[in-house]
């Protein structure tokens, strides 16, 4: 009994000889939000050897009289401080497409944008549909500014027929598949890509498309297609492929992550499904939830997406999706094009817009500011919901785990300007737009990665 | 007065005011037309390009003869001839063109959109000639100018537009033309060729010509295109002629002293049997003849003429 007590009080003399030691980092006095836990209160955050090693919250009346000290501090008062944002769905170009995106640029336009985990889609070129594929991924993202997640094909050479051996990218660490840029049009082939991913509690990420609806198309069908005489993608292209995916989930107990929802009727199937208990879950870009098919009148050709900017029913639908838990997560998919690509008639422009470093003014602007979503809520769908999809550890502000975080200026504006992007591609409709919320540091394992 | 642009992209941004001034600046250069020496020196020292990125016959023609009779300097380009084959793109075409001092710049695209693209990488005047199924501005200009000229006014006239809506730029132009100057304005042609929402432009939707036809003054027949039927738009152009074809038998419906208009090139026997295409009624030729008139109107006037011509 003796020898017991005699450990413990050295246990606790170690302890508090640790606790008088230096952290690495401190973060002081901002407003920490962590939609896992519900914490929003003011609080001081000590991160030492990359991992969140203390979460001091302090009440108003309390004056300052914590002793410890860090190497480093961020005085973080009237900021808030989220867990590192997650975008589960960017497009970084590399292999193949160096000069519209890297994983290395792409990873600065990340951090600038507030992201710390970013999911690169597979549409590379080749696409990234077997083991190598992802190894190169994953052996540039060790010079990336932030962390690179793997999202494999679901079909080899994203040709929809065969399945990628998915056993192989699992244990290269992707953490969904996806055919994402076209869908897997084979229903059979989708069953498949469900049935097989239950083995490895792995998301099948759906780029939902009718292909025999949509060709031809480049801009919503609707009035404003009708009077600019373009051919338009009815939003039953979509809809028909959520109606049959979520089908497919029920059927296989597979996990279906839909991806950028933009129609109402997308979201009326899945707030459904949700309701009848199917697993499912979904995404919306900022884009959809910003700006509708009236954009296009411009012919300005970085208003062409895939899935296109839809009406404002569906605007409006997008935002009560996320204001009731329908949609799970927000996501850019951040498609980097080149001027020279983009600068031609809108017919034969690619389609897609860079999305990381306007995302979070975005949210804030047009969500959160407009009561749309609380902060809590907001932040969770840029955090933890997609971290839970794709069974992510980050996201979370928590003891011992990874200092991913995030410093926000709510109550700065500023006005987005494309040619300072960090992005090597400038394929935004948002530029001259003035934005609420600007990041002002993005930590990622502890060590500061971008600051204003 | 003045038009507010220096470009011509399409009606549906122009007022009844300019559309008026153009067409009565136009009846000016149809008197001139009619004179034994029909060049006028207004555009001497202008610089005018014709840009066909498609191919046309009639627009083409109408717009050089329009530009040779202002003494307008004419160089013509059409895509198939020049280096866009190369894989040079629209942006570096045009900017090369300028490069040699142009002053206007007449288009047709296939492509909607592409006379603003124009306007935003040049300083030339551009007049849009037909782009895609979006506008084509002079051909509603010329066929206003024609239905004013036979029935003295536009407004309170029921215009109906038959055939392929969906594809048709002129059917836009016409239907924002007419409605801007007072008629009343309705498409008829198979649902599968009318776009989506249409009738959210304020006109009326008809899938039964003899309906649509009830009480009309004039009638706009579009051309149908083999490539609907390829397209799976059309079961055959045989029942296309069957279900829409405007033929001696429906011109019943119309109202007395009516008009029957077409932009052509027409197919005959398809949309519109011969006998109606040749009949006292139809205006055909009409339309070709006022084309060269308007679009001298259109020229002057965004060179920065103000309506009277000497």
């Amino acid at each position: 009994m003796e020898g017991r007590e005699k450990l413990n009080k050295s246990k606790k003399r170690k302890e508090l000889a640790k606790q008088s030691q230096e952290f690495d980092l401190a973060i002081l006095g901002g407003k920490v939000i962590d939609p896992e836990s519900r914490l929003d209160r003011i609080a001081d955050i000590f991160v030492q050897d990359g991992l969140i090693k203390k979460i001091s919250p302090k009440s108003v009346r309390e004056k300052s009289t914590t002793k410890i000290e860090a190497k480093e501090a961020i005085n973080a008062k009237g900021k808030i401080v989220v867990p590192g944002l997650i975008d589960m769905h960017v497009h970084l170009r590399e292999p193949g497409r160096e000069d519209e995106e890297t994983i290395y640029t792409g990873s600065c336009a990340a951090v600038a944008g507030g992201f710390t985990s970013v999911c690169c889609m597979p549409n590379t070129e080749p696409p990234i549909d077997n083991q190598e594929g992802v190894k190169f991924v994953n052996d540039k993202a060790k010079e990336a500014k932030c962390k690179i997640f793997c999202v494999g094909a679901v079909t080899k050479g994203q040709k929809g027929e065969e399945l990628t051996e998915i056993f192989d990218l699992v244990q290269a660490g992707v953490v969904a598949i996806s055919d994402d840029g076209k869908p897997v049009s084979n229903s059979q082939v989708m069953r498949n890509a469900l049935e097989y991913c239950r083995m490895f509690k792995l998301p099948v990420i759906s780029h939902c498309e009718d292909l025999s609806l949509s060709s031809g198309g480049v801009m919503h069908e609707g009035l404003v297609s009708t009077t600019l005489g373009m051919n338009g993608i009815p939003s039953i292209a979509e809809e028909i492929m959520v109606a049959r995916d979520i089908k497919l989930a029920e059927f296989t107990h597979g996990r279906v992550h839909v991806a950028h929802v933009s129609t109402q009727g997308s979201v009326n199937l899945i707030r459904e499904a949700k309701r009848r208990g199917i697993r499912i879950t979904c995404e919306a870009t900022p884009h959809h939830f910003t700006l509708t098919h009236d954009a296009v009148k411009t012919f300005d050709t970085n208003t062409k997406v895939n899935p296109p900017l839809r009406t404002q029913k569906d605007v409006e639908a997008i935002k009560r999706g996320l204001k009731d838990g329908t949609i799970d997560c927000i996501a850019t998919d951040h498609a980097p094009h080149s001027v020279e690509e983009k600068e031609v008639e809108f017919d034969f422009a690619p389609f897609g817009m860079v999305g990381l470093e306007t995302a979070l003014g975005l949210v804030v602007t047009n969500l959160i500011n407009k009561r749309i979503l609380s902060w809590t809520q907001a932040i969770a769908k840029l955090t933890v919901n997609p971290s839970r999809v794709l069974n992510l550890k980050g996201g979370r502000i928590k003891r011992d785990f990874p200092a991913d975080l995030t410093v926000i200026d709510p109550k700065a504006s500023w006005v987005v300007d494309p040619s300072k992007f960090k992005s090597k591609s400038k394929n935004s409709p948002f530029g001259g737009k003035r934005l609420w919320g600007k990041v002002c540091y993005t930590i990622v394992d502890g060590k500061i990665v971008h600051s204003m | 007065m003045k038009l507010r642009s220096k470009h011509l992209l399409g009606l549906e941004v122009m007022t009844k005011e300019e559309i008026n001034l153009i067409l009565d600046t136009a009846e000016s250069f149809k008197e001139i037309l009619e004179r034994p020496i029909r060049i006028v020196p207004t555009l001497r020292g202008v610089t005018v390009v014709n840009l066909f990125y498609e191919p046309s016959t009639r627009t083409r023609i109408s717009f050089e003869l329009a530009e040779r009779r202002l003494s307008a300097e004419v160089i013509s380009f059409s895509a198939n001839t020049s280096s866009v084959k190369k894989g040079e793109t629209l942006k570096d075409t045009v900017q090369n063109i300028e490069a040699m001092k142009i002053d206007m710049v007449v288009v047709r695209h296939q492509c909607s959109g592409v006379p603003y693209f124009l306007t935003q990488c040049l300083d030339a005047s551009i007049i849009n000639a037909g782009d895609g199924a979006h506008e084509h501005p002079t051909q509603a200009l010329l066929d206003l100018f024609t239905i004013r000229e036979k029935h003295k006014k536009i407004k309170g006239l029921k215009v109906v537009i038959v055939g392929d809506v969906k594809y048709s730029r002129v059917a836009r132009s016409d239907i924002w033309g007419f409605s801007a100057m007072g008629a009343k304005v309705a498409v008829c042609g198979p649902t599968t060729l009318m776009p989506y929402e249409i009738e959210k432009m304020g006109i009326e939707v008809y899938d039964d010509v003899d309906e649509a036809l009830e009480g009309a003054d004039v009638v706009n027949v579009l051309r149908i295109q083999l490539e609907r039927q390829e397209g799976g738009l059309l079961p055959s152009l045989r029942e296309y002629t069957n279900k829409f074809g405007i033929n001696i038998e429906r011109l019943k419906k119309l109202n007395e002293n009516f008009t029957i208009m077409h932009p052509g090139p027409i197919n005959r026997g398809v949309e519109i049997t011969p006998e109606v295409a040749d009949g006292p009624y139809s205006v055909i030729l009409n339309q070709v003849t006022n084309g060269v008139a308007v679009r001298m109107a259109v020229l002057y006037l965004l060179s920065g003429g103000e309506g009277k011509v000497e």
